[in-house]
């Protein structure tokens, strides 16, 4: 008996459209996993700390900074690069937000001054990693300890204290809801989500960003503007640091010379356990959000099951292992 | 009379201390087909990424259409409508071939923002024209899942999309099998009648001898010999204007000895 084969028409290939949206976004919905399989564990530590919405809204209050941090982070290891330069970017802007409060201008203003320093540092940082052709791991390290450096030579070991700020429009603008179930700065980092969402997903300089992350020299050949890509990517990052900064002010009402210092590890744990693997060429944003989710949740997941402080570190170290070793079953490696 | 679409005048590029081309000067008619004919190494890759944009020379000018260009790149010279299969075929292999096919010429609004359902819809038009692909292929899937060959099909329909005044292939059937080179055959013959110029780079001398309609033959970075399809009557005549590839018919299996600068046709 003859087998005939019947080839499908290729004009419709067949596609079941909520498996390919899962698909399409397996990295975000396993970090997604990840947070639900934390969330559960911590409740089941303890019930009645993880069932108050308290809980939830003393981590909204900080998740902000570290989402204004992760977000452009995830594009910059999409695009191959990395910047290790943003604690001192962020400590650095938002010292020129808080003398500038400080000094009486406008907080909107001194906001704005933020930014635009977070812009030119961000591409000066890219700059030195682009035109004089340094391995951006190794430049940023050198960035990080020299903007710090600056800052510590400037300020003397001195904090800057503006606890007036929380009498103004600004701070009601972005830092409100003292009594509301969400912190206001919550709705502004999702904000900064969904923008970075459809930058990386539907603009074309997201697409360009995943092209000379997955291989260089074929977007240059296409012709992508790559040293451009590579600027834009440091330039996005000092700006994600600045707002980063001051929304860390608007929340402390103080500004310290190690203002960011901490969140250098974190904030890079974040992207990858959000399942951002670290080759470049793909990404998730969601999954950044979901990661910067998770990495907020570990500290307070700790000392709400139960255990001291010294538990947390070990527990930090657990999850970006165990998650990252949850991703390598997703995500397939191509080259 | 044909007009001049692209030229080359005087192109040096020299990797340190190596001349990769030297002091070349090469001319594509409109509606002509070029072949480009060279061992490994002796500077067709580098000529045609000094034309598509990708290299600069050291000295050297580049016209287009009868104009002089300057700071020319791959961004310009696609603009100019010069499209370009490379030899390593400059896909990005952990994307869709949505997104090979539109990188670095996006279907945008005027913000920058993609029309992804028109993007996906050309994209499968173009991929189905072009018939490439053996298995039921999808517009998203990704290139790192497909074959040499389907690969090679996504790199040409991305030359094609465009319409463009002038399409380099740089050897583009190195990985194809028989029916899919007779496909570039025919895809070459479809942008010359529709009036477009090719410069065909081939290490198979019968291919190249088949396709085109003027030859140039490359040997270490300098134009050895420039001849019309009508001044040579056959493949063979061809190569045994250059001696010890006769033996082959290939170039590359053999040292080359070339007679410098000569022309057939020009005594």
């Amino acid at each position: 008996m003859a087998v005939v084969s019947v080839p499908r028409d290729p004009a419709k290939p067949r596609r079941n459209p909520i498996r390919a949206f899962v698909n399409d976004n397996r990295r975000a919905f396993s970090a997604g996993l990840i947070l639900i399989i934390m969330l559960a564990s911590f409740t089941l530590a303890n019930p009645s700390v993880f069932t108050n919405p308290l809980t939830y809204r003393s981590v909204f209050v900080t998740l902000p900074v570290a989402i204004f941090l992760v977000v452009p982070l995830v594009f910059i290891i999409t695009g191959g690069e990395i910047d290790l330069a943003f604690p001192a970017t962020m400590g650095f802007s938002s010292w020129a937000f808080a003398i500038a409060v400080r000094d009486g201008w406008d907080p909107f203003a001194a906001m704005a001054v933020a930014v635009v320093l977070g812009l030119l540092l961000g591409s000066l940082i890219g700059m030195l990693v682009v035109y004089a052709n340094l391995s951006s791991l190794i430049a940023t390290i050198g960035m990080n300890f020299f903007l710090r450096g600056l800052i510590n030579i400037g300020a003397q070991g001195f904090s800057i204290a503006i606890p007036d700020l929380r009498k103004t429009f600004m701070y009601s603008v972005f830092s409100g809801g003292a009594n509301a179930a969400i912190p206001y700065q919550m709705f502004w980092a999702l904000g900064f989500v969904l923008l970075g969402w459809f930058l990386y997903n539907r603009h074309r300089f997201g697409a360009r960003v995943h092209c000379v992350g997955d291989n260089p020299d074929s977007s240059a050949e296409m012709g992508i503007n790559v040293k451009r890509v590579r600027i834009s990517l440091f330039m996005f990052v000092g700006v994600g640091a600045a707002l980063a900064g001051v929304f860390s002010v608007l929340i402390n009402f103080v500004w310290w010379p190690t203002t960011g210092d901490g969140f250098l590890l974190p904030a890079l744990a974040a992207v990858f356990v959000g399942g951002t693997p670290a080759w470049g060429g793909v990404g998730t944003l969601v999954g950044g959000a979901v990661g910067s989710t998770i990495v907020s949740f570990i500290e307070t997941g700790v000392i709400a099951a139960g255990l001291t402080g010294f538990y947390t570190q070990f527990f930090y170290g657990l999850i970006i292992i165990l998650s990252l070793i949850g991703h390598r079953f997703n995500g397939r490696r191509y080259r | 009379m044909s007009k001049r679409l692209v030229e080359l005048k005087s192109v040096t590029k020299s990797y340190g201390n190596v001349n990769a081309v030297e002091n070349v000067s090469l001319y594509v008619d409109e509606g002509e087909v070029l072949g480009l004919i060279g061992d490994n190494g002796a500077g067709k890759s580098t000529l045609i990424k000094i034309l598509s944009g990708v290299h600069a020379p050291d000295s050297g000018e580049i016209y287009v259409k009868g104009q002089k260009v300057s700071r020319w790149n791959a961004a310009k010279s696609r603009e100019a409508g010069i499209e370009t299969v490379y030899q390593d075929r400059a896909l990005v292999a952990q994307q869709t071939i949505v997104r090979n096919i539109f990188m670095g010429r996006e279907i945008t609004n005027f913000l920058g923002f993609m029309d992804m359902k028109k993007q996906h819809s050309e994209a499968e038009r173009l991929m189905r024209e072009i018939g490439f692909t053996s298995k039921v292929f999808n517009p998203s899937s990704l290139v790192a899942t497909l074959s040499g060959g389907e690969r090679q099909g996504v790199a040409i329909a991305r030359a094609l999309y465009y319409d463009a005044d002038l399409i380099i292939l740089d050897e583009p059937t190195t990985a194809l099998s028989l029916t899919e080179t007779q496909k570039v055959f025919s895809f070459i013959q479809a942008v010359k009648d529709k009036g477009r110029s090719v410069i065909f780079i081939g290490h198979n001398i019968y291919h190249v001898y088949d396709i085109a309609d003027r030859f140039a033959v490359l040997d270490r970075g300098k134009v050895v010999l420039e001849a019309l399809k009508s001044e040579v009557p056959s493949a063979e005549i061809l190569i045994q204007n250059m001696h010890s590839i006769a033996r082959t018919g290939h170039i590359g299996a053999e040292p080359v000895e070339l007679r410098g600068g000569i022309r057939l046709g020009d005594n």
